[in-house]
């Protein structure tokens, strides 16, 4: 049978052009005795060797015995001075080095290779040596290695640079004491010797800001002659400017700028991508601070080298999007790349004149782009619709032809990821731009009768249902959403019933027929379609507003893992009161849209929230919460847990007490219970030379306020960060709830030998470390709800505690800062989309929901005006809760 | 080439003969190789092994020194197969562990591969004063109870040079007279 096989395989092997086609392990083993004959037929070893490398290469995996007797057959090898042969044996060394065991054998006769007469042989035999060799053997050829670091062959440099480079991993300590060679290799003539130990000296003084920023004015001041190094420290100097936050006369800007000038295109390249990048991520930028690197940019965009071209075209591209008047200089060049052979190139150029041109130039660049879009692939096409949302945003009068666009490309081919970005384009134009509403809508019913993936379809159904009712034809839509019921699999059939439920909640002329068509789901072959069906029929059914608001329109907003967590509690635990679900710790509303509405990309992928949590329980097995993780986490800590303070409502965002560049750094975070604050200090010792022992933190605090436990941090070690804990119990009187504390970082210090971590003597000394003030805000003790029906909510809580006040923030004269400011300062969610000003407003109303701790519902309403006489705005605030403390505290804050 | 090296190899009639240079750690092998090769070598120890060709009057030998670190000699036994010769060395001054020394001649001349492998002892080291004399280590190690074996023992001083000639004339001999 065996031999048939092998007949077989032979055969095969003469059809195909690779030789190497058919090897099986077990032969090729099998061969390698030959390396044991004397005297070596070195071309027949290395055609062995060459098999041995092939299989390992294809993913074939040998035994630690195969792998021992090849290695040691190999071995023998070494009496051949054939060079190709010789050289082979080093890459099967290096190949075999991770499986095989005793590898060590081989390290006396490669250190001799290494040191030896024959040049050819001897950065090969660096690599292969520093493959097989240990911490504790690294000592034993250290000095070699330290040689061939300064060796005048440049060859024998960079492999002994590049070893040691990867050596730092496991043996980071030895190969820190060769940074005087390093030091010397900098100053080598040979660029790519330079480039590498450049490398290797950053990596030694990586994690001390301090030498890295030695090493980096060292190095600006003597001219590089490699301009891979030069490149390196336009990267290494962009991080430090990053870490340091220098501000614009930073020496290491000044330097990256000068790199503008420099005679290699590749250094040009680097450092005019390296000042975009540094400046596009801080927000404030003058077109005239990207002028010096968007001219070469532009000088590149007529280079006659395809690469450079794109470099420079892609770049724009990205500046582009947060500048686009920096890069409208370079239109014309642009307009000329548009017709560039090269695909790529074209589609940057498109796109990135999307951004800067006109209004006028849309329709005729859109024209253009249709000629070759289906030319080229989903991720240039993706980067396309990108360029279709910004331009939606910036020119909303354009949505016709934009939107005809996006859904003639929704008919095209494409995969999910493509599809996604087209209908997250629709849906952001569709909620920034009214008027392209109805439009959108009809576009994506559309799309949705044909679309194989079902998280789109889901995504499409519940925006429908969301902004479906509210259209000027709502019974439109219900053919659509009823089709996806009839004709779709379970997930889709379910998302689409809960829209109907949407119809038959906001209308009333639809209701009767909304009815009939969820009793007919009533009869659905899925358990999951059934229960939705069954649910939203009971509640439609009863025709009472409060409970369609309550239930079908504005989500539950507990987090569901904890939601089942308390449930499982309750059900393990049963008692005669009923379960109470406000106490269930809160979902965090719409976290991720706040973190990129921050970062302020347009550009990124906002992902619709799937506020429905029954949409949220469908999609995906739920994923535990930041809340989750700090509940399970306090839960671990003895003293806190002993104290049963209930269920975590909200944790803070950690705030830095101290610089970030002091000896010890330490950052609080605030976990609010319903009657207590668990502070949290993640304390870490940057100090290599000390150890702290006994690490706590003594906080003053007002009155009413009591310290109920504190957990201290035992042993403080070098970069290893520790955590003190403080229970507080807070003040009866809600209205008493906001303090500020001072605190200050108590220990006792050990000095310590830097290099061991180990104490030099037994006695320390008491010391201690002011910290900034704690804080604990309004914000701290409100989570974020989202209200999709904000006055229906503001009706429902009613007027019995209504505060109002009116205040003057002198301080903001903007109406979108002061948004910014109160949602921040209050914690809570803006509703209705009220957190966006339209532009050239003079007034604005923002609506803000949200829940205080102990689960009391909080709604405010504010009215922001700018005001004629004084600078900044005037304020007008309202506030409703299910507490009259509660409002009093809010009104009390903002004041 | 190779092809051609090996019809004037035939020419000569001197096929490449295969020696084991043996011994404990710091007995002298790695220093007596490099003597056969005709360098003068600061060593240090010997972590694996090292390979060299040695001419001696027309005959080509390839030698490989052993390490002979209690680490490294179980990896002896990959490299006796095919061997022609064993020189195996011995620290005359050291006069504690000439027992283990013998102990590993032993059990490495009890290997099958080894059977027809002509022994050289050298009795290195004889430049320091009150090393053992040739007859000393000759009954240290119990050379008396080889029978079968062809072998010799010889009294060296590798750092200075002496003795070497004569160890290798008699093995040159030797090998050529087993044909």
């Amino acid at each position: 049978m065996s031999s048939f096989r092998k007949d077989k395989k032979d055969e095969e092997e003469g059809g195909s052009g690779n030789p190497f086609n058919n090897l099986e392990k077990a032969s090729v083993l099998q061969e390698a005795r030959a390396f044991n004959d004397t005297p070596v037929n070195p071309r027949k070893c290395t055609q062995i060797l060459t098999k041995i490398l092939y299989l390992i290469n294809q993913g074939e995996t040998l035994g630690a015995r195969e792998a021992t007797d090849a290695f040691f057959a190999m071995t023998k090898l070494f009496q051949s001075k054939d060079v190709i042969l010789r050289r082979m044996v080093y890459l099967g060394i290096k190949e075999l080095a991770p499986i095989a065991e005793d590898v060590i054998i081989v390290t006396s006769i490669l250190t001799k290779d290494m040191t030896g007469k024959e040049d050819l042989y001897r950065p090969a035999a660096i690599r292969a040596l520093c493959a097989i060799t240990d911490t504790t053997m690294l000592q034993a050829i250290e000095r070699y290695m330290r040689q061939a670091i300064v060796d005048k062959i440049p060859a024998v440099s960079c492999a002994a640079l590049v070893s040691s480079l990867h050596m730092c991993q496991y043996s980071g300590e030895i190969v820190k004491r060769w940074v005087n060679e390093a030091q010397e290799a900098v100053n080598s003539d040979n660029i790519m010797v330079q480039y590498h130990a450049l490398g290797l000296l950053y990596h030694i003084r990586k994690s001390d800001r301090l030498a890295v920023s030695k090493l980096v004015t060292k190095c600006t001041r003597m001219v590089l002659k490699s301009p891979y190094a030069a490149c390196l420290l336009i990267r290494i100097a962009c991080r430090l400017i990053k870490e340091e936050e220098t501000g614009p006369d930073s020496p290491y800007l000044e330097f990256i700028e000068s790199c503008l000038r420099h005679k290699s295109e590749i250094v040009i390249y680097e450092a005019a991508q390296a000042l975009v990048n540094l400046k596009t991520s801080t927000s404030s930028t003058s077109s005239r601070e990207l002028g010096p690197a968007v001219s070469v940019l532009q000088l590149f965009c007529s280079s006659p080298k395809p690469t450079l071209r794109f470099a420079a075209v892609r770049t724009l591209n990205k500046v582009a999007m947060t500048n686009p008047a920096a890069v409208a200089a370079c239109n014309l060049d642009l307009e000329n790349l548009i017709t560039d052979v090269n695909r790529s190139i074209a589609t940057l150029a498109i796109t990135t004149l999307l951004k800067t041109g006109a209004e006028s130039s849309v329709d005729r660049l859109m024209k253009q782009i249709a000629t070759f879009v289906s030319e080229i692939s989903d991720e240039f096409k993706i980067v396309v619709v990108g360029a279709i949302r910004a331009l939606g945003t910036k020119f909303p009068r354009k949505h016709g032809v934009l939107m005809n666009f996006l859904s003639s490309l929704l008919r095209d081919e494409g995969g999910l990821e493509y599809k996604a970005a087209i209908a997250d384009t629709i849906i952001t134009i569709i909620s920034d731009n009214p008027e392209a509403k109805e439009a959108g809508l009809s576009h994506l019913c559309e799309f949705i009768e044909d679309c194989e993936h079902t998280s789109l379809a889901v995504r499409i159904l519940h925006l429908l249902g969301k902004e479906g009712p509210r259209t000027k034809q709502p019974s439109r839509y219900i053919r659509f959403i009823y089709n996806r019921v009839i004709l779709e699999n379970a997930s889709v059939r379910a998302a689409a019933v809960s829209a109907l439920a949407k119809f038959g909640a906001l209308c009333d002329d639809l209701l009767p027929a909304i009815l009939v068509l969820l009793a007919r789901c009533r009869m659905d072959t899925d358990d999951e379609v059934r229960d939705r069906a069954t649910y939203y029929y009971a509640i439609l059914d009863q025709q009472s507003r409060a409970l369609n608001s309550q239930y079908i329109l504005n989500p539950l907003p507990v987090s569901v893992t904890s939601l089942e967590k308390a449930l499982h509690l309750y059900t393990l635990d049963p008692v005669d009161t009923p379960f109470d679900i406000k106490s269930v710790p809160l979902a965090l509303e719409s976290e991720t849209a706040e973190a990129e509405k921050k970062a302020g990309a347009p550009e990124g992928s906002r992902t619709i929230q799937i506020e429905s949590t029954f949409e949220m329980l469908q999609a995906a097995e739920p994923t535990a919460t930041r809340l989750d993780v700090f509940a399970s986490q306090l839960a671990n800590v003895p003293s806190v847990a002993a104290l049963n303070l209930g269920p975590l409502f909200k944790s803070s965002q950690p705030s830095d007490l101290t610089e970030s560049e002091t000896e010890y750094v330490v950052q609080c975070i605030k976990h609010v219970f319903s009657r207590h604050v668990v502070l949290q200090f993640d304390c870490t010792n940057t100090l290599s030379d000390q150890l702290l022992e006994n690490v706590h933190v003594a906080l003053e605090a007002p009155e009413g306020w009591e310290i109920l436990a504190e957990v201290p941090c035992p042993r403080l070690e070098y970069n290893v960060s520790g955590t003190v804990y403080i229970v507080l119990r807070m003040p009866e009187e809600i209205s008493e709830c906001l303090g500020s504390f001072t605190a200050v970082l108590k220990y006792k210090v050990r000095d310590c030998d830097p290099a061991t971590g180990l104490p030099d003597s037994d006695d320390g000394y008491n010391d201690e470390y002011a910290l900034e003030d704690v804080e604990i805000s309004v914000a701290d003790q409100v989570q974020r709800v989202m209200k999709t029906d904000f006055a229906m909510a503001w009706e429902e809580i009613g007027p019995t505690n209504e505060l109002e006040d009116t205040y003057a923030l002198t301080a903001l004269n903007k109406l979108d800062d002061a948004v910014r400011t109160v949602v921040q300062f209050l914690g809570m969610q803006a509703c209705d989309r009220t957190d966006r000003v339209p532009p050239g407003k003079s007034t604005h109303a923002l609506l803000l929901a949200g829940v205080f701790r102990g689960g009391y519902e909080v709604l405010v309403r504010t009215k922001l005006a700018m005001s004629p006489q004084t600078e900044g705005v005037t304020m007008h605030l309202c506030v409703r809760s299910e507490d009259p403390s509660v409002s009093e505290l809010i009104t009390q804050a903002v004041g | 080439m190779g092809g051609l090296l090996s019809y004037f190899k035939g020419l000569f009639g001197s096929k490449e003969m295969r020696i084991l240079i043996l011994g404990l750690d710091g007995a002298g092998k790695t220093t007596i190789l490099y003597r056969l090769v005709g360098e003068v070598v600061t060593t240090i120890p010997t972590i694996g092994f090292n390979v060299e060709q040695v001419t001696y009057k027309n005959l080509k030998f390839q030698v490989w020194d052993l390490g002979g670190q209690t680490s490294i000699r179980p990896y002896w036994r990959c490299y006796y197969s095919n061997t022609d010769a064993i020189i195996y060395v011995v620290d005359s001054a050291d006069k504690d562990r000439i027992g283990i020394s013998k102990g590993e001649l032993v059990s490495m001349l009890e290997e099958e591969e080894l059977k027809n492998a002509i022994l050289v002892v050298l009795a290195n080291k004889q430049d320091i004063e009150g090393a053992l004399s040739v007859a000393e280590v000759h009954s240290a190690l119990g050379l008396d109870a080889l029978k079968t074996r062809t072998f010799q023992i010889f009294k060296t001083s590798a750092l200075k040079g002496d003795g070497l000639n004569q160890a290798m004339e008699w093995l040159a001999n030797a090998l050529t007279n087993r044909k």
